[in-house]
């Protein structure tokens, strides 16, 4: 069985490290919609995927969080990006692939994934 | 309609979020010598009146703001009972809920478990300012993983950071193995 002792570990390696990651005011947040109708268009993986490559490509200033209904349970499963000093984007009917690639092209190199928001979709 | 247990689950724990709740445990036990599966949870959040319990029910029901149809509980009410099983509800206003939903094991309509795992690792990385404590029983063994244990050995280290969320999620993964063998309910 494994136990919480291999935490300690952990944390003694990255107490060392500098910068550990904490709330603050310049942080990007990737909101997940976790409703009943988010979840049943798949949000879970969706939210899975983005949590995973956060943490894969050491994006310390983004945190991946979730939010319940926002009331356009048609276009779920629905993320929205929000930068500090930026307007939010909202993306809908959102894939662990299309998440991945917002990750890559709007988080990482700026450029917003037209094609998936809202605006776009919706019209 | 949810096709999963375990996305059943991640749907119900979120109406505890949004009641204000700190600490949620989700408890799933599955014994086969009973052929019964049971999921509760428990959460401390602001609690449902009288009245509105008796609605909770009713999908024509909801608290929120933007539609007037609710359809978490009825679903998962409607699933439980297809099965033989039933959901019940405890709740006292300021103290919190307890949800009691309970199927029959081998029952044809009993939808799959589903991804438990993914299920409380998503709670627990995207909602880290409450705590969750987890149990999975299976024949008589059980494993936990309580988050108010977690933080007290990280202190302020976040728990969406690499090393962390690897760690959770693999103790999850193998806990669970350890306890059903891998068979898959």
């Amino acid at each position: 069985m494994k136990s919480l002792e291999e935490l300690k570990a952990i944390r003694e390696t990255m107490q060392a490290q500098m910068g550990l990651r904490k709330e603050d005011s310049n942080q990007t947040r990737i909101v997940v919609g976790m409703a009943t109708c988010g979840i049943a268009s798949g949000a879970r993986p969706v939210l899975t995927a983005l949590s995973n490559i956060v943490q894969e490509k050491g994006l310390t200033n983004v945190m991946v969080t979730q939010t319940g209904c926002i009331g356009l349970c048609q276009y779920e499963p629905i993320v929205e990006i929000l930068e500090p000093g930026k307007d939010k984007v909202t993306y809908v009917k959102m894939t662990p692939e299309k998440a991945l690639e917002i990750v890559d092209q709007h988080i990482i190199r700026g450029q917003i994934v037209s094609k998936y928001t809202i605006s776009e979709i919706v019209g | 309609m949810l096709p999963e247990i375990s996305l059943n689950i991640l749907d119900i724990a979120n109406n505890s979020i949004r009641a204000g709740a700190n600490l949620i445990k989700i408890e799933v036990r599955i014994s086969r010598e009973s052929d019964i599966l049971t999921v509760k949870i428990t959460d401390n959040g602001c609690g449902m009146t009288d009245e509105h319990m008796t609605k909770v029910s009713d999908p024509f029901f909801t608290t929120r703001k933007t539609r007037n149809v609710g359809l978490g509980i009825p679903f998962l009410k409607q699933a439980t009972e297809s099965t033989g099983g039933d959901l019940s509800i405890e709740s006292s206003l300021c103290k919190g809920t307890v949800i009691n939903a309970s199927f029959g094991l081998s029952h044809i309509d009993r939808m799959p478990l589903g991804d438990i795992c993914s299920t409380i690792y998503t709670l627990i990385l995207a909602n880290q300012d409450i705590d969750f404590l987890y149990i999975y029983e299976c024949d008589g063994k059980e494993y936990q993983l309580d988050t108010r244990d977690i933080r007290q050995i990280l202190g302020d280290i976040r728990f969406d950071a690499p090393e962390v969320a690897g760690f959770i999620r693999n103790y999850l993964k193998e806990n669970q193995w350890e306890i059903d063998g891998g068979n898959s309910f």
